[in-house]
This record gives C-alpha cells, sequence and structure tokens, in this order.
C-alpha cells in the first residue's frame, strides 16, 4: 500500500525537493528552521502557512475536478464568507455564531453550483462563472463597499495564532486533507466520484446516484473555499471584498493539475494537490527570498501550465504509445528477419 | 416557433424594456450626450466582445483578452517613450504580436486537444506577466498624434459626441457580422461549436479554423488595447483585471449559446450595450452602489442560461418526436 502511494506522489515530492534545493541556492537560509517563544520560525514555515488557503482550496478542487467538472467560483466564496465572519464579529454576534453562519454560507454557495451542475445541467465552468460575476458583488453588499475590520482576538487566532509550535492555518489545512483522505479513501465515497468523472451516465446506471454525489461535492469546495476564506479574513483582520481571494481560483487548479490530476475527470489524488499548493506557494516565496522581482511568478507559472499540459495532453499521448507501438513493430520485424 | 433567433429578440427587448424604464425615470437618457457616451465607454468592450463572439461560437473560450489588452497598453506606452517611433507604426507591430499570440494559443488548443479555458488560461498569465515586465507602473502617453486621435469626433445633434472610437467598434461589429454570417470561415465556426466530429465528416479543417479563430480573437484584444489606451491616455498593467469575464458576460446576454454553435455577432452589442445601460442608470442614479451592475449581470446571466437550456431541451424534444 505505501509504496503505491509513494511512487503516486514522486513527480510532486521531486519537484518539490528540487525547488527547495533551488531557492536555498540563491537563498541559503531557506531551510534553517529555528525554536522561539514556543513556536517553529523559519522560510519553510512560512511557506506551510501561506499554502493555507490554496491548499484547503485544493482539496475541494481535486474533488471537483474528478467529476470532471470545474469550479470557477472559488474566490467570489472566500470573498463572501469573508464578508459574513466579519459582518458578524463587527456586528457583536460572537465568534461561534460568527464561523457557523460563514460555513453555511460556503455550504449554501456550494448547493447553489451543485444544484445548477448536477440538476439543471448547465456545464460546470458555465454555471459557476454566475456565482463568479455575481459573488463578489454580494460580498460588497455585505461589507457595505468598506473594508469591515474587526478587533476579536480568538477570530485572529485562527489567521495568525499558533498551536502546538505551528500556525494555526497549519493545522486547518492538514486536518482537512486528513479527514477529506480518510473519510474518501476509507469508504467507497472517493471511488464513486471516479465513477461519475469518468462516465456519468455508466455510473448512474449501476446505481450510484450521481445527481446527489455531484451537489454534495459542490458543497464541499464551499466548505473549503469557506474556511479559507475565514482564514484569510483572521489574518488581515478584515473583510476585503474586492480583493480577498482574487485569482485563488486559477492557483488552486493549477495545484491539482501540478498534482498530477487530470482536467478530463476520473482517478484523483488529494495529497498530490496539497503538494501541489506548496509547490506553488514555495515558488511564490522563493522568487521573493531569491531577489528576484515578484513580477516573474505570473510568467513561471504560464510556462508550469504549458508543461503540464504537454504532459496531460490525450493527443499527444496517443501519439507517443502510436510511436512506441511502432518501434516494438520494427524491432520485432528486424528479430524475426535475424532468426530466420 | 423558430427556436434559434429567440434569444437574439429576448435581448433585444430587455435592452428596449430597459431603456424605457430608464426614460421614464430620466427623460435626458435618450439625448445623444449618453447614447454618444454609452458607445465611448463601451468601445474597449464591444471590441473584444466580437472576437470573444466568435471564439464562443467555435465551442472555445479566451480567458486571456483582459490581459493582452492591459499588455497592449504598456506595450504602446513604452514603445512611444522609448523608440520615438509613430503611434500608427507601433499599432501595426502590437497588432502582429497579438495575433500571432491568439494563433499560437489557438494552435496548441488544437494540437493539444486539450480544455480552451486552461490553455488560454496559461495565456493570460503570460501576458500579465509580460506586461509587469515591461512596467509596473502607470505609465503616461504624451504624443500629438494621441491627442488629436482623443479630440475627433463629430458633433450629432443635440451636442452628442460620436468619438473616433465609438465608430471604430460598429465598425468592428459590422465587420464580425460579415466574418461570422457572410463567409466560409464563419460557416465552418458554426459548425465546429455545433459538433466537432461532424464538423470534421462535413470537411470542416478544423486545425485551420481554430487556429484563425484565436487569432481573430488576439487580433480584436490587440485593437481592444488601442482603443482602451486613446480612452485612458496611459498603458498600466494593472488594468483591465476581468475583462474577459465582462466580455463573456456581454456574449451570454447577447443570446450566444456558451457551448457554441448559435448565436448572432449583432446580440454582442446588443448585450454590450445593455451592460452599458445597467451601469450608465446607476450613474443617473447616484445612490445605487457599484456592486449592483454585478448582480443583475449575474441575474442577467443566469436568466439567459436557463433560456437556452430550455431551447435546446425543447428542440431536442421535437427532434425526437419529429422526423424519424
Amino acid at each position: 500500500m505505501m509504496p503505491q502511494v509513494l511512487t503516486r506522489l514522486a513527480p510532486q515530492l521531486i519537484a518539490l525537493v528540487v525547488l527547495m534545493g533551488l531557492v536555498t541556492l540563491f537563498y541559503p537560509g531557506f531551510l534553517s528552521i529555528s525554536y522561539s517563544d514556543g513556536r517553529l520560525v523559519g522560510p519553510m514555515i512560512d511557506v506551510l502557512k501561506r499554502s493555507a488557503p490554496v491548499a484547503l482550496l485544493a482539496i475541494g478542487m481535486t474533488l471537483v475536478i474528478a467529476t470532471r467538472g470545474i469550479d470557477l467560483s472559488v474566490g467570489a466564496i472566500v470573498a463572501i464568507c469573508g464578508a459574513v465572519a466579519a459582518y458578524m464579529i463587527a456586528s457583536g454576534y460572537g465568534l461561534p455564531l460568527a464561523l457557523a453562519l460563514a460555513l453555511v454560507a460556503g455550504l449554501a454557495a456550494g448547493l447553489w453550483n451543485g444544484v445548477l451542475v448536477a440538476v439543471i445541467g448547465v456545464q460546470p465552468f458555465v454555471a459557476t462563472l454566475i456565482l463568479m460575476t455575481m459573488g463578489r458583488g454580494i460580498a460588497q453588499l455585505i461589507t457595505e463597499g468598506r473594508i469591515l475590520t474587526f478587533t476579536d482576538p480568538a477570530f485572529a487566532f485562527i489567521g495568525s495564532g499558533t498551536a502546538l509550535g505551528l500556525p494555526v492555518p497549519v493545522w486547518i489545512w492538514l486536518g482537512a486533507a486528513v479527514l477529506a483522505v480518510a473519510l474518501l479513501r476509507r469508504t467507497a465515497l472517493g471511488m464513486l466520484i471516479e465513477a461519475v468523472g469518468i462516465n456519468r451516465k455508466a455510473s448512474a446506471v449501476a446505481g450510484v446516484n450521481a445527481t446527489v454525489l455531484l451537489v454534495a461535492v459542490y458543497m464541499a469546495m464551499g466548505l473549503c473555499a469557506a474556511l479559507a476564506g475565514l482564514i484569510i479574513t483572521a489574518d488581515i483582520r478584515g473583510a476585503d471584498a474586492n480583493n480577498a481571494g482574487l485569482w485563488l481560483e486559477l492557483d488552486a487548479i493549477l495545484a491539482v493539475v501540478i498534482g498530477g490530476n487530470s482536467l478530463l475527470g476520473g482517478r484523483f489524488s488529494i495529497a498530490a494537490a496539497v503538494i501541489g499548493a506548496l509547490i506553488i506557494q514555495t515558488i511564490t516565496i522563493g522568487i521573493r527570498l531569491a531577489g528576484f522581482p515578484s513580477e516573474y511568478n505570473l510568467v513561471i507559472k504560464a510556462v508550469l501550465v504549458l508543461v503540464i499540459l504537454v504532459l496531460q495532453s490525450p493527443r499527444i499521448a496517443s501519439e507517443y504509445a502510436f510511436w512506441r507501438q511502432e518501434a516494438r513493430r520494427k524491432r520485432e520485424a528486424q528479430l524475426k528477419g535475424a532468426g530466420r | 416557433m423558430n427556436t434559434r433567433t429567440l434569444p437574439l429578440y429576448v435581448t433585444i427587448a430587455i435592452f428596449l424594456v430597459g431603456y424605457l424604464i430608464c426614460w421614464l425615470q430620466y427623460p435626458n437618457i435618450l439625448s445623444t450626450r449618453v447614447v454618444g457616451n454609452l458607445l465611448t465607454d463601451n468601445a474597449y468592450l464591444g471590441i473584444v466582445a466580437v472576437g470573444m463572439t466568435l471564439v464562443i461560437l467555435s465551442g472555445g473560450i479566451d480567458l486571456s483578452v483582459g490581459s493582452v489588452i492591459a499588455f497592449s497598453g504598456v506595450f504602446i506606452a513604452v514603445m512611444l517613450r522609448d523608440s520615438g517611433l509613430h503611434p500608427l507604426l507601433v499599432f501595426a507591430l502590437l497588432l502582429a504580436l497579438t495575433t500571432a499570440f491568439g494563433a499560437a494559443m489557438g494552435w496548441l488548443v488544437y494540437w493539444l486537444a486539450m480544455p480552451a479555458f486552461i490553455v488560454t488560461l496559461a495565456g493570460m498569465f503570460l501576458a500579465r506577466g509580460a506586461a509587469y515586465l515591461l512596467s509596473v507602473d502607470s505609465v503616461p502617453i504624451q504624443h500629438d498624434f494621441y491627442r488629436m486621435l482623443q479630440g475627433a469626433y463629430w458633433l450629432m445633434p443635440g451636442r452628442g459626441r460620436l468619438t473616433l472610437i465609438g465608430v471604430l467598434m460598429l465598425a468592428v461589429v459590422a465587420a464580425g457580422i460579415v466574418i461570422a454570417h457572410k463567409t466560409r470561415f464563419g460557416t465552418s465556426v458554426f459548425a465546429l461549436g455545433g459538433g466537432e466530429a461532424t464538423a470534421r465528416l462535413m470537411g470542416v479543417r478544423q486545425g485551420r479554423t481554430t487556429v484563425l479563430v484565436y487569432a481573430f480573437s488576439g487580433l480584436t484584444a490587440g485593437l481592444s488595447g488601442i482603443v482602451f489606451s486613446i480612452y485612458t491616455g496611459s498603458g498600466y498593467s494593472l488594468g483591465t483585471v476581468g475583462t474577459e469575464l465582462t466580455a463573456i458576460a456581454c456574449v451570454v446576454i447577447g443570446g450566444t449559446l456558451l457551448s457554441g454553435g448559435a448565436g448572432y455577432m449583432f446580440g454582442t452589442l446588443v448585450g454590450v450595450l445593455t451592460m452599458g445601460l445597467i451601469q450608465t442608470y446607476i450613474v443617473f442614479d447616484g445612490s445605487l452602489s457599484s456592486w449592483w451592475t454585478k448582480i443583475v449581470i449575474g441575474i442577467l446571466i443566469l436568466a439567459f442560461i436557463l433560456l437556452q437550456k430550455g431551447l435546446v431541451r425543447l428542440s431536442q424534444a421535437r427532434l425526437n418526436a419529429g422526423e424519424p
């Protein structure tokens, strides 16, 4: 079991290690971790902490992409949930109610997307585009166009606190990832999701309730986005409806495809997607630490996407298979000729 | 009832009813001044939406256009500042560059057989990154030729200004209508959007058509970048973020099927004007906040997608019930 998992994760792990090595070449202090005031400090810890939003989104996005879908609205959901939590705190409703309502808002947004995709049958790309356009408007409606700030140490703890030596956001995304993997791989749920992604009709004929499963997947995505929104809002102690979660949907999709998950649905690995999120964050922080202007970030991401596209392309895969078959046939013909 | 033209009629009806409601509240909205501004303010959006319509008709999507517009502005501003070339020469260089960029993306979409949105996503990163590399700050454009372009308008009766860029937008829409509905290439685009396998069997050259569609989108994005730089008088690498979404929204509100294969170029113009009308109304009202634009546009997109879903089901049912 274990070696199999390692083989699956090998390309992502190797990429991460190589990247860390590269950054260390330019910035020797990258790997140093020290212990002070009851917490670990160092650039690597920073990478772990700042990966939290993208890693959380990547967990949900992996599931959505495994069903052959896509969710473009997660950035907007992040903004909505952050706005809801900040509004509740600022209005004095207390932390538990604020957290609960923010999570409910994420679930509701997921339900909306899920119903459009699974029940009404709109393409996922189009269905989630609606909330992507509308979502920031709704978030601005909640914050009334201002940046809602608050002072609640308990809420800020979620974004910038430390527990057991590690930042709280790290515990949140680690916990979410472990929970998701346990839930999906210890039960048949993960396999059913893969079945729906590979062929929805066939899985429905085989008795999988594809509609309910799809709605549930989009709701799980909404929940992940809500958690990410809470972390971002708590970290900056304010809800910025315009900029919270901006472009995060693209980073989340990138993390999932770096994790080797096919955009065409089917088999998935949440662990690989989370490592993908770490790779993205290592690049972002590495560029800054190595002293390059952060403008290079986008160009590097573009090149990354292109490389992954070539690797995943069904046309190139089939041409490669054809070329190998041809070569083998030639070799066999030669062997036969030599034998005769 | 023709299910093909119905979305177009709905689009036009929504625009007219919307204009009527605005007019009842603010009679001034019918003046040529407002109409002229409606065209000028949305010129860059209308031009890029024409390219987007063709891409969507072919069954694809182009997410790179917002970044390409920003890149164009920065490219023009930096070239005029540093090289001393005439603006017209810079325009020609830029259009060649963005058209080649679009063609390259189209070739990748075809060659890799991957979803267009992820290929153009890479293009979006690349164009935005290139703009950043040229300049992070906003670069002002100071050139006599530019001042001439900015001041060029025809005074309509009622003192409304029909500006050069407004006329250019209408011309691009007209060219788009001819290309989409009157040429062999346009027919290939519709066929490709209707179904790739069917189109191939019909003899459509899929590779060539795909490359040309994205090249056209790159061309209109470059043109839109020129217009936007004339409109704002500067180039800014952080500008026009999310314009691709607004353009897609215009196309959908204009009645084009987002999965491709059906729609009208003229509808896109009405979609752009509807979008402009909502913004004009919010400005006239004064008390409404700008975020209502996003919410109303979202609701409009939803309504159109549901309408089209219903129409597609209706015609499917008719096909199944009708001729064997």
